[in-house]
């Protein structure tokens, strides 16, 4: 394993204490916790969103904490859920009396340890909600699996979300409106290469040189099946018509686009796959209105990448247009 | 002098330590290869706190509970974390178990991982090893065997149970996600529920 570390055991420590250092206009470590905060949060009138989860998708998710997006995020070790105790004390000292709305991606141990939080404050009289982001169509939603995964998408909530609370809407609007993109999100990814955890010290899962992982998570595990190797049009190909299978997006739409890397893609990669992606959006008719290309919700050093449809109507496009000014998401 | 229950939570302690690197393993087979090092810190964290010289088994377990929610994380912070404070609430200002209570701590347990979990047996979880294991204890009490037979049935049906888990589809957890792939590894839950199973076991014996 070769890494830029100066211990195992100080990874998400110094991660956090190291977007504290670079970015305090934004946000600030709340002491004692892995939880970044708004700075000045306490002060802001409005609905609280929290988010978070393990360590390793950065810039998720302390990088979205800031103005229109997250008001604190919670991190695990890698790849893990925070704990219950962390997210109560982000939740008990963000909290400026108008509710709290927790963003959880769709992993059995996020739900839980989110959920033990949230009945923790709600003990305390702080009143919170929660949405559950599962946009990833690689998994099949039945009742044999935990349900889908959240991933990438996960990002328009935050973006989405925060805005409606930015403008001061209460609790319940904020939450619908969670609830509506999280109706209207999908994602699928795939990796060229695993990545490695530092505290494992090798790759979650191997790959010969001509073989990918398609419908993989964003925690190094393995995804729903490997083939060979093909080119960025064929893969990206691949992907959307499992995404178009949904029957969500239809001719006369307009759709949001992420296309987003998992941590050790080159940007120009990931822009041979949006080009694709507007080719095959422009031949079924669909506008993509706003399209996002970078690094936004990454699994440590994998390569690969995913790619997201969020449907829009008036209200989300308009929310998803508005100022947002965070260290990893800024728009004026 | 150290507390039986200290005692007897070191030895579950020592050997989630020592097999670290075993569930690790089994969990990057088929989840995202942190069980034993998750686990591992918990335990040797609630060692680190845990006070060696208080007899009330309900407080001990009660402090270990709480320690391996703040400290273990993942689902398994929450699942061991919550047996363990189901089965303080009924071991409370206890300081020692008939083998008759070892019924009644299973069913906490069980009916707390199952709140928590949402899971029933068969799915490739830890409740396959325990649940198991509870009932082939609670068989050998009730036919009056002596304790350490009453040990031996429950790890041994903890084992059978947790080799069962691999030879099914994960439908719960992160495993799930892999369909018929996760087929031919054990669960890592399981795993780690039957080392602290002969722990227990092995801690009695030597008392």
């Amino acid at each position: 394993m070769k890494k830029l570390l100066n211990g195992i055991d100080s990874v998400v420590d110094e991660m956090l204490n190291g977007m504290a250092a670079a970015h305090p206009e934004y946000l600030r470590r709340l002491d004692g916790t892995d939880a970044l905060i708004r700075t000045g949060a306490k002060k802001t009138d409005k609905v609280v969103l929290i988010s978070g989860g393990g360590s390793g998708h950065e810039p998720a998710h302390g990088g979205y904490v800031g103005r229109g997006m997250l008001d604190a995020a919670v991190s695990g070790a890698v790849f893990t859920s925070p704990t219950p105790d962390q997210v109560y004390e982000a939740i008990m000292a963000a909290d400026c009396g108008r509710g709290t709305l927790l963003i959880i991606k769709n992993y059995t141990g996020d739900v839980m340890n989110f959920e033990m939080a949230a009945d923790m404050a709600a003990d305390e009289g702080i009143r919170v909600e929660k949405v559950i982001v599962a946009d990833d169509v690689a998994v099949e939603n039945s009742t044999w699996t935990t349900g889908r995964r959240g991933i990438a998408g996960t990002v328009f909530v935050h973006k989405i979300a925060g805005a409606k609370a930015e403008e001061g809407a209460p609790l319940e609007q904020v939450k619908a409106v969670a609830e509506k993109v999280i109706a209207n999100v999908r994602s699928m990814g795939m990796a060229i290469e695993p990545c490695t955890v530092p505290a494992v010290g090798k790759p979650g899962f191997e790959l010969a040189d001509d073989e990918v992982e398609i419908g993989i998570g964003i925690h190094g595990e393995p995804g729903t099946h490997r083939e060979k190797i093909g080119t960025a049009q064929a893969t990206a190909d691949q992907l959307l018509e499992k995404i178009f299978a949904e029957g969500i997006y239809h001719e006369g739409d307009r759709v949001a686009v992420m296309i987003n890397g998992m941590g050790g893609t080159p940007l120009s990669e990931l822009y041979i796959v949006a080009l694709r992606v507007e080719q095959v959006l422009g031949e079924k008719g669909i506008c993509a209105a706003k399209t996002l290309v970078g690094n936004y919700m990454t699994s440590l050093e994998m390569a690969g990448f995913s790619i997201t449809l969020l449907k829009l109507d008036g209200e989300l496009e308009a929310l998803l247009n508005a100022p947002a000014d965070t260290p990893a998401f800024r728009q004026l | 002098m150290a507390s039986h229950i200290y005692e007897c939570i070191e030895k579950i302690g020592q050997s989630i330590i020592d097999n670290r690197g075993f569930l690790t393993e089994l969990d990057r087979e088929i989840g995202d290869a942190d069980h034993g090092i998750n686990m591992a810190r918990g335990f040797g964290e609630v060692l680190a706190q845990l006070p060696a010289d208080n007899e009330d088994i309900g407080a001990a377990l009660k402090k270990t509970g709480m320690v391996l929610l703040s400290k273990v994380g993942g689902a398994s912070g929450p699942l061991y974390g919550t047996a363990c404070l189901e089965a303080a609430k009924v071991c409370a200002g206890r300081t020692a178990l008939t083998a008759e209570d070892g019924k009644t701590v299973f069913a906490a347990v069980i009916a707390g991982i199952q709140k928590r979990g949402k899971a029933v047996r068969g799915e490739k979880t830890m409740l396959d090893a325990i649940i198991p294991a509870s009932e082939a204890y609670a068989a050998a009490v009730d036919a009056g065997a002596p304790v350490d037979a009453c040990l031996d049935a429950m790890c041994e049906a903890a084992k059978e149970g947790a080799e069962y888990t691999a030879s099914i589809r994960a439908t719960k957890g992160r495993a799930s996600y892999l369909g018929d792939r996760s087929i031919g590894h054990k669960d890592p839950g399981a795993a780690s529920s039957l080392l602290a199973m002969e722990a227990i076991r092995s801690y009695v014996k030597g008392a």
